[in-house]
């Protein structure tokens, strides 16, 4: 096994190597993959997806397996979506897709065509928060940041799923009006992982909102 | 990933048929699997046909007075049907059960039937799988193996992966009927207890599919009534896959139905377990698990499993 420093070394030749360099090792990382397999695509590996995202007509070009958290964060430059597994398990990447909030990190953008996705930057501003920012502020629903766009975008979208009768594992009568608990709360954000452990402070906030009745009005 | 053309398709015959004639494709739906399997290079399909927008998001009432679901619902819309929720509210209970808000919002009925294990040596391409790699050997089965999550029955010398889904287990207690159409434009009808095979020595095969066959809907019989639960047991109380799930219909003169997840390749009953339901849970698990061939590390899921029905049948 190397010693520790040639790892420290190559990382950050890596990091630091420039375009040419970088270019050149993904050029090699795709040569060793296409030389591991005879298989090639059936057709053309690449796609023009025309979607909307947060109010504006977008269009882009990706490689098919570019994912929909990538197109945002590489190609529209909104960064406010956060990418922590890539693997559809800690929710950091939670967006909203024609009013509904899914991971976009397991979505491949080439599927998008048409769509309505609505991030971070979509709901506020510093200036003119929505409900669920402000009351995040309020209660410290947060420490180090980088899971809140999810947090937040999924909150807002629990709110609705509760008001529009989307049953959880913890909901009682099936075929009654959902309650807005502390326990259905919880249950429905597990799919949005916080590393500094801000749950309490994030159930307040989103208690706060949800009794308010203002929070995703207009999802 | 591997590189791979797209494509829409444009309705399930005709994606059926595509699906046939081009070595290495795979239908996508939601893709919440699908796509992660990819980016794992366990998945290495060439071209993806996408059956979304094919005409099979509805969910519609049957002759019968059963309900027929699109493959292409997802879980929460079905969870959230009203006609789920109050007549067959083991699959909603089910349904909701597994994965996360996130996930049950993109994730397909016929895609949650046909997700892939999480066998943690299925998963990691560094270890020996037949079912990944045929013939590399089973990881789980060697000496100081993580088995605690694996199957106890069903299994084989093999394989002893199980089949991860909570919805597919109640809709074996419902005693669904899974509707395909081939490659060449013929449709057939597929008991829920046929479609899942168990891994013998190839656990590679994992239905009774053929290629290209594309699942159009699942039919639900006529509603039976009676109490219907559904108990997942798990290391964490939400966002987790089943150490044991029990799927259970009794009726009020005692009979009924009970499956099992978490424990087999497939969704797990037998009839013979059925018929001793009003003897109690012990009786019950001791037909529906006779055979269990455990490890050391996952044999207290035969234990679990007796435990929980107790639990639900509210016997001591």
């Amino acid at each position: 096994m190397s010693p520790p420093i040639d790892f420290v070394i190559r990382r950050r030749t890596f990091l630091a190597g420039t375009a040419a360099g970088a270019l050149a090792a993904g050029l090699t990382t795709q040569a060793q993959a296409q030389s591991q397999t005879a298989k090639s695509p059936a057709g053309p590996d690449t796609t023009t997806v025309r979607l909307t995202v947060n109010g504006t007509a977008q269009e882009v070009t990706v490689d098919n397996r570019t994912t929909l958290l990538d197109v945002l964060r590489e190609d529209l430059k909104l960064t406010g979506t956060k990418k922590g597994c890539d693997h559809g398990q800690c929710g950091a990447c939670t967006c909203t897709v024609n009013g509904s909030r899914v991971n976009s990190c397991l979505s491949l953008a080439v599927m998008h065509e048409g769509d309505e996705v609505e991030t971070i930057e979509g709901i506020g501003t510093p200036q003119a928060m929505d409900p669920m920012q402000t009351a995040f502020v309020k209660f410290d629903g947060f420490q180090c940041g980088y899971c809140t766009p999810g947090q937040i975008q999924s909150a807002r979208a629990v709110i609705e799923e509760i008001r529009a009768g989307i049953p959880s594992h913890v909901t009682g009568d099936l075929n009654s009006e959902i309650q807005i608990t502390d326990e259905e709360i919880r249950e429905r954000m597990s799919g949005n992982i916080c590393r500094c452990g801000a749950y309490a402070n994030i159930l307040a906030a989103i208690t706060e909102v949800a009794e308010q009745g203002t929070a995703g009005e207009d999802i | 990933m591997r590189s791979f053309s797209y494509e829409r398709a444009v309705d399930p015959a005709q994606a059926a048929a595509r699906a046939a004639e081009i070595p290495d494709a795979k239908f996508i739906g939601g893709g919440t699997n699908l796509l992660d399997l990819m980016k794992l290079e366990i998945e290495t399909p060439i071209h993806l046909i996408d059956v979304r927008d094919i005409g099979l998001t509805e969910i519609t009432e049957t002759e019968e007075g059963g309900l027929r679901i699109g493959a292409q619902v997802t879980n929460t819309d079905l969870s959230a049907d009203s006609r789920v929720r109050r007549d067959y509210p083991v699959l909603t209970r089910a349904i909701a059960a597994g994965a996360s808000g996130q996930i049950r919002n993109k994730a397909t009925t016929a895609g949650n039937l046909l997700q892939r294990t999480r066998c943690p040596y299925f998963y990691d391409p560094a270890q020996p799988c037949n079912k990944r790699a045929p013939g590399s050997g089973c990881g789980a089965l060697t000496e100081g193996a993580f088995s605690r999550q694996l199957g106890v029955i069903g299994t084989s010398e093999t394989c002893i992966a199980t089949h991860p889904s909570d919805m597919a287990v109640a809709m074996r207690a419902l005693d669904a009927v899974v509707e395909t159409v081939t490659p060449n434009g013929m449709t057939r009808r597929i008991a829920i207890e046929d479609l899942h095979v168990l891994p013998g020595q190839t656990p590679e095969q994992e239905t009774a599919l053929m290629p290209g066959e594309l699942i159009t809907h699942v039919v639900l019989p006529a509603p039976v009534g009676g109490q219907q639960a559904y108990h997942k047991v798990r290391d964490r109380s939400s966002y987790a896959f089943a150490l044991v799930s029990v799927a259970l219909i009794q009726q009020a003169d005692g009979t009924g139905a009970v499956a099992l997840g978490g424990v087999a390749p497939k969704p797990w009953r037998r009839a013979e377990a059925d018929a001793e339901l009003p003897n109690g849970s012990r009786a019950v698990m001791a037909r529906l698990l006779e055979g269990a061939s455990p490890t050391e590390e996952n044999a207290f899921k035969l234990t679990l499993a007796e435990r929980t029905l107790a639990a639900m049948l509210k016997e001591g």
